[in-house]
């Protein structure tokens, strides 16, 4: 039987026709890989919640290997000496075991903590980039609601992670938020035994806060996380103004191979993160706060960081209630202001604020560039009244840390919170409205009159004048008519070309100073001339 | 070093003498792709090359260097716990954390290097097909309401009705297992836990309960000391663990001058009146608020503090709220001492304990 000879060199070929005969994949796999993408450092920091987000679904899948989530007390008789022959719940001693008898088990746990509070950090810096560049405007407002309700599940599915180990701070997080729950007019009693399975604690909150962990909201974050990921494909990202870019076009490079294994290379970089600081850091040693028992409690019990805002808030509540004096009474106590009220507010502004920016501004473009913050003072502002009242809020959920290190009173500290949260807010809101007009007036002085050069030159009448370099040919007056693009204004002899930094070699320079930087962050300045070309389309 | 002048005439890509660049560029070309810049970082062969790929590998050898002594670490190291300070075993997270950190972070840069520094430097310009097509949105508009005339809802008038008063109740049907299952009466339960206590007589077989400490010792008047306080719990079957969540309780020994503002305080309310034994009070130490335990109490003051929001309560005024955002006072358990001379509650709480709620009166 005469065999054929297998040519190795066309096999890939060979595969990949019979592959496309099967699935028909040549045409879609092709614009998959040439798609473009535009490039900006502040681009990376949704990646970073991404990748955070694998790291947590590795560790998390390990964890419920050894994790038992089991309400039933049991006496302790690991190797962690200090509470051996403690009674407490199978969740908190399995918990213990993680982290003492299972190989490996300590920084797995500390890195799904660490992982956990990357992925939550990287959420809000990543809103905050979104919000202060208007990418969030048509077309991309689906796309923010997704991501604000990514940010509620984020919190949800930290809070009963934080929950289900059922160790000291767990169970007075839980305490809490069946007091929360409580406080609901009509039905709050209900909704705390429907979820409690009875009075608190009763037997059943770890186990169905487990299934709420590691099923219930992995799921939907999956699926949030999908479409989200999806959208921005199909809509194409966004992109700074810049030469050459346009609202109707995408700047910047092809996914592969270059695209793509930048963000590879990022993933890991993210991951060894994470990993070292598991290692290095230690985080919620559950160990140290003993099982949960309802009569303990100790100081300066602090929940995860984006935890705390709420914390805060309930904190600086002052003892309002509604008592309605019908038969035995009815009451809708203080804490429903801050947990129900304000939780509330907070949660359907940010998700409706690109409908109130639109009709407000009767603005119904599609918008593919983005702003810098400074061209939309109002936007900015409003951004950074919250973010002042959300530091606030988040200060005062560890207030008596504070009292506590630097010897001021509680109550002082409770009411440098209740006012702050009133008036710093505005404060910020006004401080940013200035500093944002002041850069806007800055761009359009180094338009008119060029950069400053740092030579200061002697006239012959005696007068000193520093020489600016016109970033197009003046006029008679020395005025040059450049239009701002809405894009970085180079301010510094450096960006224009003078003295772009050589390639420094570890003993001698490998390079000679060369010519200005490209890169897609970074436009390279065209020619005067071509400049006033391009324009942003607004 | 060059930026290839993108042309226009149409390109055979069965055309032999095209180099791969070009059938790719025409690629990209068919998906609205135009790559306007596209140059090697570095002259092939130049020294300044080399030298990026000499550190590209440098990262991944320092990968596999890392990789191999967390692997050591992680199974010859000593990991078991070991009590003590400075052990072996304590350094074992650290170490693998360390390690595991370096290795990834070499794959990282290496490739961050390679992509940013070895590869062409490209910038290409891709067409965003901004704006809609009416024609599309008019077709697939008329299909859809052409599917609804199909149907014929409207022209059959009983079929709408049909489906709204048919088939409405099996949405419900669906929902009902999944939620009605989880759905608790909160009064539903014997224990009737939302008013009631451990020191109710009714769970001791109608025998008054003794205020016992954590390991189940009754309390004598004498085992506390003037200014001092101990937490109690009831003394029945688990009366100290989380199942009575609601019973801890302070027992506290005022001083007497503070003690007799206490029982004057109490004497003119109706409720706590006579509930203390002398100069002893108990509070329940579940906060008004949201049920922590508030345990901080300051001798000097009579403040009891709650660590959570920061509550306070004055214990000589019935443990009136005074600040924070707890709005109710804390309930006060009757006391008095039984014929061994142990602590009794003479009676249950005779207001509900723990957090606030609609229909607590
Ligand atoms: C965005 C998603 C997630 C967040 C924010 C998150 C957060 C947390 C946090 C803060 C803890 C407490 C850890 C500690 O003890 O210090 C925890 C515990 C746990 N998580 Fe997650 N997690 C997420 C996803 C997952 C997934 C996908 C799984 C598994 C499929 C998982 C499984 C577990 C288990 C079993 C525990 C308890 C074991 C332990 O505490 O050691 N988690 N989670
Ligand atoms: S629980 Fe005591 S102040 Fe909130």
């Amino acid at each position: 039987m005469k065999r054929r000879k297998l040519d190795i060199g066309a096999v890939p070929g060979n595969v990949a026709r019979g592959a496309d005969e099967r699935l028909q994949v040549a045409t879609p796999l092709r614009s998959l890989l040439n798609k473009v993408f535009p490039d900006h450092w502040s681009f990376l920091l949704g990646e970073i919640a991404l990748f955070s987000f694998v790291v947590l679904l590795l560790t998390g899948v390990f964890l419920t290997l050894f994790f038992d989530p089991s309400m039933k007390e049991v006496v302790y008789d690991g190797s962690y000496t200090a509470l051996r022959g403690t009674e407490m719940s199978a969740a908190y001693a399995s918990t213990l075991d993680i982290s003492f008898d299972v190989r490996g088990g300590l920084i797995m746990r500390q890195m799904h903590h660490w992982a956990a509070l990357m992925f939550m950090a990287s959420i809000v810096i990543h809103m905050f980039r979104v919000f202060f560049t208007g990418a969030f405007r048509k077309p991309r407002e689906t796309n923010w609601v997704i991501g604000v309700t990514l940010f509620f599940m984020g919190f949800f599915a930290g809070f009963t992670g934080y929950s289900i180990p059922d160790d000291g701070l767990s169970g007075t997080g839980l305490r809490i938020a069946s007091a929360i729950m409580l406080s609901m007019p009509v039905i709050g009693s209900w909704l705390s035994s429907s979820i409690f399975g009875g009075e608190f604690p009763g037997m059943l909150i770890i186990p169905r806060f487990f299934i709420a962990h590691v099923l219930i909201i992995p799921a939907v974050l999956l699926g949030l996380i999908a479409a989200h990921l999806g959208l921005v494909f199909s809509q194409k990202h966004t992109q700074w103004p810049g030469p050459g870019r346009t609202n109707e076009n995408v700047v910047g490079e092809r996914m592969f191979p270059r695209y793509a294994m930048k963000q590879g290379g990022f993933f890991m970089a993210v991951f060894g993160v994470i990993a070292f600081m598991a290692g290095a850091f230690q985080i919620n040693p559950i160990w140290l706060f003993g099982p949960y028992r309802a009569s303990e409690v100790s100081s300066a019990s602090q929940p995860d960081w984006y935890v705390m805002f709420m914390d805060g808030l309930v904190r600086l509540m002052p003892a309002w209630a509604i008592e309605i004096p019908i038969g035995d009474g009815y009451v809708i106590p203080p804490m429903f202001w801050p947990a129900g009220v304000l939780l509330g507010v907070l949660a359907v502004l940010p998700m409706t604020y690109p409908a109130i920016e639109a009709r407000l501004t009767g603005d119904k473009k599609i918008h593919n560039l983005l702003e810098r913050p400074r061209d939309n003072p109002p936007r900015t502002a409003l951004g950074m009244m919250a973010i002042s009242f959300f530091i606030i809020a988040t200060i005062s959920g560890g207030n008596d840390v504070v009292a506590d290190k630097f010897h001021i009173s509680l109550n002082a500290m409770t009411w440098v919170g209740r006012i702050g949260l009133l008036v710093v807010p505005p404060i910020a809101y006004w401080v940013t409205y200035r500093i944002c007009l002041g850069l806007q007036q800055h761009d359009r002085e180094v338009l008119a009159h060029g950069v400053e050069t740092g030579i200061i030159r002697r006239l012959p009448d005696g007068r000193f004048i520093e020489v600016h370099q016109p970033l197009a040919a003046p006029d008679e007056h020395g005025h040059t008519h450049l239009e701002y693009t809405g894009w970085v204004v180079p301010k510094k002899m450096n960006r224009v070309g003078a003295l772009a930094p050589a390639i420094k070699g570890f003993f001698f320079p490998i390079e000679k100073p060369s010519e200005a930087p490209v890169s897609p962050g970074h436009p390279p300045v065209d020619p005067a001339a071509k400049r006033e070309e391009v324009g942003s389309s607004h | 070093m060059s930026t290839k002048t993108p042309s226009t005439e149409a390109v055979d890509i069965n055309d032999p003498k095209l180099s791969r660049f070009e059938i790719i560029r025409e690629g990209a070309r068919r998906d609205d792709i135009e790559i306007v810049h596209y140059e090697p970082q570095f002259a092939p062969g130049s020294k300044a090359e080399k030298r990026m790929v000499r550190i590209v590998a440098g990262f991944f050898l320092i990968t596999g260097v890392a990789s191999l002594a967390f692997l050591g670490i992680f199974i010859f190291w000593p990991w078991e716990y070991e009590f003590g300070a400075y052990t072996a075993s304590k350094f074992y997270t650290p170490l693998l954390g360390v390690t595991l950190g370096i290795a990834l972070l070499g794959i990282g840069f290496g490739i961050l290097t390679w992509a940013k520094k070895l590869l062409p430097h490209e910038i290409s310009v891709q067409d965003r097909h901004v704006g809609t097509n009416a024609d599309e949105q008019k077709l697939t508009g008329e299909t859809a309401l052409y599917m609804l005339d199909e149907l014929g809802l409207k022209r059959r008038p009983l079929l709408k009705g049909a489906i709204g008063l048919g088939l409405a109740p099996v949405a419900v049907v669906a929902a009902a297992p999944l939620i009605g299952g989880l759905i608790k009466d909160p009064h539903g339960d014997e224990r009737q836990s939302m008013f009631k206590t451990g020191f109710n007589a009714d769970y001791n077989d109608g025998k008054l309960v003794r205020l016992v400490r954590e390991d189940g010792s009754p309390v004598r008047p004498e085992d506390v000391s003037a200014g001092g306080q101990i937490t109690v719990f009831p003394g029945i079957s688990h009366g100290a663990t989380n199942e009575w969540a609601d019973s801890p309780t302070l027992l506290i020994h005022l001083r007497a001058n503070d003690a007799a503002k206490a029982a004057e305080a109490a004497d003119a309310d109706e409720i706590n009146k006579g509930a203390y034994y002398g100069p002893y009070v108990a509070f329940s130490k579940i906060c008004s608020h949201a049920g922590c335990p508030a345990s901080l109490y300051e001798q000097q003051t009579n403040r009891l503090l709650c660590p959570c929001h920061q509550s306070q309560f004055l214990i000589i005024d019935n443990a009136r709220p005074i600040f924070g955002p707890a709005h109710r006072r804390l309930a006060m358990l009757p006391i008095e001492v039984d014929a061994e001379g142990f602590f009794v509650a003479k009676a249950d709480y005779k207001e509900a304990v723990g957090p606030d709620f609609w229909e607590r009166p």
